[in-house]
């Protein structure tokens, strides 16, 4: 420690070994034992299980499910299966597809897009009622989604928008959280020194949003994007009870599945493992930003 | 010096233009004014406004509804007082889902909170390849609740699910998963555990890691073995943390609709409402009924009792709070006591308060 504060001049490989040697070691820098690993094992296997469990079965034919003795090695009747899903009119796969494409990537794009906003004026802008405000916003979060249904539905069917993707869309524009979230960023993220820089050059308020504000909340406000866009992915509540059948989100065209008197569990997991795969994407290329995502929100929040 | 520098009075202008006519006019000057005190409101409107549309308004307009008897063709109700309320309440079926709705919470929240924190202890360690690690727990995060509900309900299915099959190639007695009530809690509660454990652990993780580690140095070198450590340091520092998990786990958890709704092909909670939740009943009355007015006093209900439960998490938070920081030896009467000892004393012999006042302050 010492030696590097001490001396200013480039690290020699020579003396790399020895730096790391005089380092105090942490108390539980020691690896620990095969036990941990174990563990850690077996927590992946229970994460990844049910995943193989649909391959196992929408992999089958319909007797599958039924059969004893069969094989822990998924069978060859995948693709078959998500062909029938894909081709089963009463799913409207494509249009379920893309419709939750279109509702989820609008509503995360305007959740970020105003949360950023209000989470910047909410920190660096001194205005009349603030605080005050910043509390009601968080205050709303705790209000269930359950309490609004009645007269929401009431509203869409006057309008005549239910069986609308915008039924779904314009409830989720902006997130009490996502303001909460970006106000929490940004007051740390913004030197004060900075904003009063940009209004003696004589930037609009605007303007100092959109050189100052916006460009250092882009880490966060990445992170706002990607749960958001999941969490609409995913809802199933709202979107089940005002869209139609013929014009469903993923979740609802699943929900579809299961429908039937006579229920094919290999044609079910096999729908089931389809609509999972766009989000298994998303995971394989930002799941390390939302692991940080989550592990960053909890020590703010 | 910020308060010049953000609001331009229009005695500062003045000097100002002497100095830049060009660029700081009187008008400009007024527009910026305006600009700065107007903005800000500006910019958080767009929250609000679609808050009082999609939010604030649908909950008294439930308030309003929960008191009618709606009536779907005119789009309108009459006014009937209490007595959609009086209805829910002398149901049967809303005591059994309230039951369920807390059976399964509890079944979900509790082993939940204990595995994510074990997890989280390991993952903790100064394990290799950490983020693989971190990200595995986090894989059934990302799949719908909808989706994660139809493969458990497909496990835990009577006949031919994997559980049974697996219960039974161990010499054990199949389980009514879908018969019996408990059971079926308990395989509702296994769908939420599985998606939300990855989750809660990251956060728990991150909390852990806040610890700063020479607490862990002084434990060591007092001769705590790593056990003791986690009870005696790592524990009593994740409570606020805790805390925060149980709440939100309250709020979510109170509402489940997806898992039960699709348990089995009818959506209806099982032919003796074995797994009948609040929400789902609010469903089934809403848009399977089509009656408005007693969804709408239900979800008032619903709202109440997380109200309620959320007031109760507060007043229990705090005290563990309290306790957690001052880590008093003490127990709370004789701390009482002393309390007021110290009180008579001050008032016998009217001294200075500064002295004893962290005694009495309280």
């Amino acid at each position: 420690m010492t030696a590097v504060n001490a001396a200013p001049v480039p690290i020699v490989e020579r003396d790399a070994p020895s730096l790391a040697r005089r380092r105090p070691r942490p108390v539980r820098g020691s690896r620990p034992g095969w036990i941990v690993y174990a563990s850690l094992g077996a927590v992946l296997l229970a994460s990844v299980f049910p995943f193989y469990w649909s391959l196992l079965i929408g992999s089958g034919d319909s007797s599958t499910i039924r059969d004893a003795n069969r094989s822990w090695i998924p069978g060859g009747n995948f693709f078959t299966n998500a062909a029938a899903v894909i081709g089963d009119p009463a799913v409207n796969f494509w249009p379920a597809l893309l419709n939750s494409i279109i509702s989820s990537g609008l509503i995360a794009a305007s959740v970020v897009f105003f949360s950023t906003l209000a989470g910047w004026a909410f920190a660096k802008l001194r205005f009349r009622g603030g605080p005050w405000l910043l509390v009601f916003v968080v205050g709303t979060m705790a209000v269930p989604m359950q309490l609004g249904v009645v007269p929401l539905y009431i509203l869409f069917s006057e309008l005549g928008w239910t069986g609308q993707l915008g039924a779904i869309i314009i409830p989720a524009l902006t997130s009490a959280f996502g303001v909460f979230w970006m106000t929490q960023y940004l007051r740390q993220a913004v030197p004060d020194e900075l904003i009063e820089a940009a209004r003696v050059d004589g930037a609009s308020s605007f303007r100092t949003f959109l050189t100052v504000g916006a460009p250092a909340a882009r880490p966060a406000a990445a992170m706002l994007g990607l749960f958001t866009f999941v969490s609409a992915w995913n809802n199933f509540f709202w979107p089940f009870i005002v869209l139609d059948r013929q014009n469903p989100t993923l979740p609802v065209a699943l929900s579809l599945l299961q429908s039937n008197y006579f229920v094919d569990y290999s044609i079910v997991l096999a729908g089931v493992l389809l609509s999972t795969i766009p989000l298994l994407l998303l995971f394989v290329f930002a799941g390390k930003q939302l692991v940080s995502g989550i592990m960053q929100g909890a020590v703010k929040g | 010096m910020t308060s010049t520098l953000e609001r331009p009075t229009r005695g500062a202008a003045p000097e100002a233009r002497a100095r830049e006519p060009r660029r700081l006019g009187f008008g400009r000057s007024r527009r910026s004014a305006w600009d700065l005190k107007l903005s800000p409101y500006l910019y958080i409107s767009p929250f609000f406004i679609l808050f009082a549309i999609t939010g604030l308004f649908p909950i008294a307009y439930t308030a309003v509804i929960s008191f009618m008897d709606w009536d779907l063709v005119r789009n309108s109700g009459e006014f009937i007082g209490f007595d959609q309320y009086a209805w829910v309440l002398s149901q049967p079926k809303f005591w059994i889902a309230l039951r369920n709705t807390f059976s399964i919470f509890l079944l979900s929240s509790v082993p939940q909170l204990i595995v994510a924190i074990f997890i989280a202890a390991m993952l903790d360690q100064n394990i290799r390849a950490k983020t693989f690690w971190r990200m595995s727990v986090l894989i059934p995060y990302v799949m719908a609740p909808v989706a994660v509900a139809l493969i458990f309900s497909n496990m835990f299915g009577d006949q031919y699910g994997v559980v049974n099959t697996t219960l039974q190639n161990l010499g054990l007695p199949a389980v009514p998963w879908h018969s019996d009530a408990f059971a079926s809690h308990i395989a509702i509660a296994t769908m939420v555990n599985f998606r939300w454990t990855g989750y809660n652990t990251l956060i728990l993780l991150a909390a852990m890691q806040a610890i700063p580690r020479e607490y862990y140095e002084a434990a060591t070198v007092d001769g705590a073995g790593k056990i003791r450590q986690f009870f005696s340091i790592t524990l009593p520092s994740l409570k606020p943390t805790l805390i925060f998990v149980i709440i939100t786990a309250t709020i979510g958890g109170l509402q489940i609709f997806d898992e039960p709704r699709m348990y089995d092909q009818y959506g209806t909670g099982g032919a003796d409402n074995q797994w009948l939740t609040v929400t789902l009943w609010l469903y089934n009355v809403g848009w399977g009924e089509w009656n408005f007015g007693r969804a709408a006093a239900l979800a008032w209900i619903l709202f109440l009792i997380i109200l309620a439960i959320g007031a109760i998490n507060m007043v229990v938070t705090r005290s563990l709070v309290r306790d957690d920081g001052t880590r008093d030896p003490r127990t709370r009467r004789e701390r009482r006591a002393q309390a007021r000892a110290a009180k008579e004393r001050m008032m016998a012999d009217a001294a200075p308060a500064g002295v004893r006042g962290e005694e009495t302050g309280r």
